[in-house]
């Protein structure tokens, strides 16, 4: 997919302005419907713990699992790709497809899709692509990409749904505008199922990969994915090397963590494990099934401070959390991941000069890291790579000169204290009758939205230090 | 490409570093999966058999499930028609090829028509065994193969599933071993569904609606009539 990570200041101003979008956005409910999952389950914080020990402990031997689970599902019939670059992955994917003749393919949801921007691929080299999850449908009739990992079409309301479905289902004898949410899944459901039935090969992505049965497994409340994979000839799975687990008991573990932080569900609707082909006694299900593994800067990820993103389940938990994503949604985050797990891991695939601001995107509140279900410290991780922006010069000057003189200064307490102390003071006097100030220099981005309050008596180490009744060390 | 699959893995291994000469890593990585040790369970799905029942039961209608339930397996038909009529629909059915379904009284029903096969696009109904309940969450655990094909379980508006009461285990560890000894005579099965619940989706401003592209009734029909709890159907 395109990236337009460079430009996110512009993509988040136009976003706040966006009267359409903020009254999306201030819809989002999943955080209320988290805490009420996780307060049912008294084990939610110990599981969290476990959830996070097995995917470290894959981690530490993901070469080992890796090799594992590819001989198992070669046991069972399944052909593993290998492939390091997104042009590979689609070189993969195209090579079944024109294989099997295919002339449509249908998809249930797939990051790893989005990342490799199979669709357009797929229609440049005359095989149609039809995404099957609702929101995923929605946007891939409106030539947008998903504004949330699992929720891709949440930026948009009812009234603009209507729109496109008119706009689109003209060609399938649908004349009539719908006013209700249920006439519209209707409308898509009837118009999908045909499509489903008609496709020669069906592409989901996989929550998992069992070492233990060679297995893929997919999570959806839609039943899409089933479909996808069970009516065509063949299905291909997208998958990274990170998704890799031992057990079917630690995919249970971190399966106990998914549906509670991602939609507040005690579980999804269908979690279905797939291990090969048809067998030869069956009656339905794919002929072929294939896995591609994608690297796609994941190894790199792993030797480095960044290791700890790969433990992602894609919930999106840090996302729904986040107040920088509440505001200005996700494409003003310009590629296929937004929110903080999109900040952290969209430099690490297309690069830190790409990504722009999206370190930047973050007030550092700290929610994603405590909502996070296998525990990624993504506020630090955000800090790496505001270092790494520093240290390659990427952050503008200004910003870079003023950082550079406040370091100087708290690197000496004592100076330190002495300027806040008679800054303090300075503002205090100045700012006495009117209590706060419209307008300050070098503080424009403070008071251009709103004041800025007058500081009240002595600076915050003196308060502390006569709150101990001690002195300033 | 399997010069992408000794980069990749060469890749990790240098990631790594030094340690992955370690032989000791390999030996345990063997034994967990050969352990396949449970993580902690919560104590919600540790019940005694009647504990775990109501639990499933409950689970199951608060994810949108209905739940029938009938003494004999023999009483299926019955209860096949019951819901058939009560939700207006035609008296047909997509009969999933089970033995033990199969021997069901369907004479005793003569006004239902059963079709057999993998399930068309436009079935109104479908009738599969189970593998397993899971009181937990309510889930049903359901095995593709060649008496319960997979497209029974998704294409049809009304799914109905026939679970024994024996069937119901309070964890999806308990599940999972109840299939690891079932797959050693019968093979792995392409397909394990855990189904929870009819289909739904809140993608339009995030409102529910049931029915998205799977079923958009899910019926259980539990029996309380014995059966060793093994097996599906």
């Amino acid at each position: 997919m395109e990236s337009t990570a460079a430009s996110f200041k512009e993509n988040a101003h136009q976003a706040l302005n966006d009267a359409t979008l903020q009254r999306a956005v201030s819809k989002l409910g999943f955080a209320a419907a988290r805490a009420a999952a996780v307060a049912r389950l008294p084990e939610f914080e110990e599981l969290r713990a476990q959830g996070r020990a097995i995917k470290d402990h894959v981690l530490e031997h993901l070469d080992l699992y890796l090799e594992r689970y590819e001989a198992e599902a070669k046991k069972r019939g399944a052909e593993v790709h290998w492939c390091r670059t997104p042009e590979e992955a689609r070189a993969a994917v195209l090579a079944i497809c024109r294989r099997l003749g295919a002339k449509t393919v249908t998809k249930g949801k797939s990051m790893i899709g989005e990342e490799i921007a199979i669709n357009d691929y797929l229609e440049e080299n005359g095989i149609t692509p039809i995404e099957t999850d609702l929101g995923e449908y929605i946007i891939q009739l409106r030539h947008e990409p998903p504004s949330h990992i699992i929720a891709p079409a949440i930026h948009l309301t009812k009234d603009q749904v209507a729109d496109t479905f008119a706009a689109n289902h003209k060609q399938y004898g649908k004349t009539r505008r719908l006013e209700e949410a249920s006439e519209m899944l209707a409308e898509a459901r009837e118009i999908l199922r045909a499509k489903f039935v008609a496709a020669d090969v069906g592409i989901t992505g996989a929550n998992f990969l069992i070492a233990e049965t060679g297995s893929s497994v997919i999570v959806t409340n839609e039943g899409n994915g089933d479909l996808t994979q069970t009516l065509p000839k063949a299905h291909i799975v997208l998958a990274t090397p990170e998704k890799v687990v031992p057990t079917l008991e630690d995919a249970t573990t971190i399966l106990r963590l998914l549906a509670r932080s991602a939609t507040g569900q005690e579980f999804s609707v269908y979690t279905t494990f797939s291990t090969g082909a048809r067998r030869a006694e069956d009656l339905d299900g794919p002929s072929e099934y294939h896995v591609v593994i994608l690297d796609n800067g994941r190894t790199a990820l792993l030797g480095s401070e960044f290791r700890d993103i790969l433990r992602c389940i894609k919930c999106g938990a840090c996302i729904n959390h986040c107040p920088v994503y509440s505001s200005i949604g996700g494409h003003a985050y310009g590629w296929v991941y937004p929110g903080p797990m999109g900040s952290v891991l969209t430099p690490a695939i297309i690069g830190i000069e790409a990504a722009g601001d999206l370190p930047n995107a973050s007030t550092f509140c700290g929610r994603c890291e405590s909502v996070c279900p296998m525990q990624i410290p993504l506020p630090k991780l955000l800090r790496h790579w505001r270092e790494r922006e520093f240290e390659r010069h990427l952050s503008p000057r200004s910003f870079r000169l003023g950082l550079r003189l406040w370091a100087q200064l708290a690197l000496r307490p004592s100076a330190y204290r002495l300027a806040t102390r008679l800054a303090a003071a300075a503002l205090g006097t100045l700012g006495r009758r009117r209590g706060a100030f419209r307008s300050l220099p070098l503080a424009g981005g403070w008071t251009g939205g709103r004041d800025f309050p007058t500081p009240e008596g002595a600076t915050f180490h003196a308060l502390w230090a006569r709150a101990r009744g001690g002195r300033v060390r | 490409m399997s010069e992408a699959r000794e980069g990749i893995l060469k890749d990790v291994r240098a990631a790594l570093g030094p340690r992955t000469g370690d032989a000791r890593r390999a030996a345990a990585v063997e034994a967990r999966i050969a352990r396949h040790a449970p993580n902690l369970v919560p104590k919600r799905a540790q019940l005694d058999p009647a504990a775990r029942l109501k639990l499933f039961v409950e689970m199951a209608e608060k994810a949108a499930a209905t739940v029938a339930r009938v003494p004999r397996l023999a009483d299926v038909p019955a209860a096949v028609a019951d819901f058939l009529a009560a939700q207006n629909l035609p008296a047909r059915l997509r009969l999933a090829s089970d033995p033990a379904l199969e021997k069901l009284p369907w004479s005793e029903r003569p006004l239902i028509k059963l079709e057999r096969g993998p399930a068309q696009a436009s079935d109104g109904a479908s009738l599969t065994p189970a593998f397993a309940g899971i009181a937990e969450t309510g889930t049903l655990m359901l095995l593709s193969g060649p008496a319960h094909p997979t497209t029974l379980n998704f294409l049809p508006d009304n799914h109905l599933v026939v679970l024994r009461e024996a069937q119901i285990v309070g964890p999806y560890e308990e599940a999972w071993d109840r299939l690891r000894a079932a797959a050693a005579a019968k093979g792995w099965p392409r397909a394990v569904n855990l189904v929870t619940g009819p289909s739904r989706s809140a993608d339009i401003e995030q409102q529910l609606y049931m029915g998205a592209h799977g079923p958009r009734r899910l019926h259980i029909i539990l029996v309380a009539e014995g059966g060793d709890g093994q097996g599906q159907g």
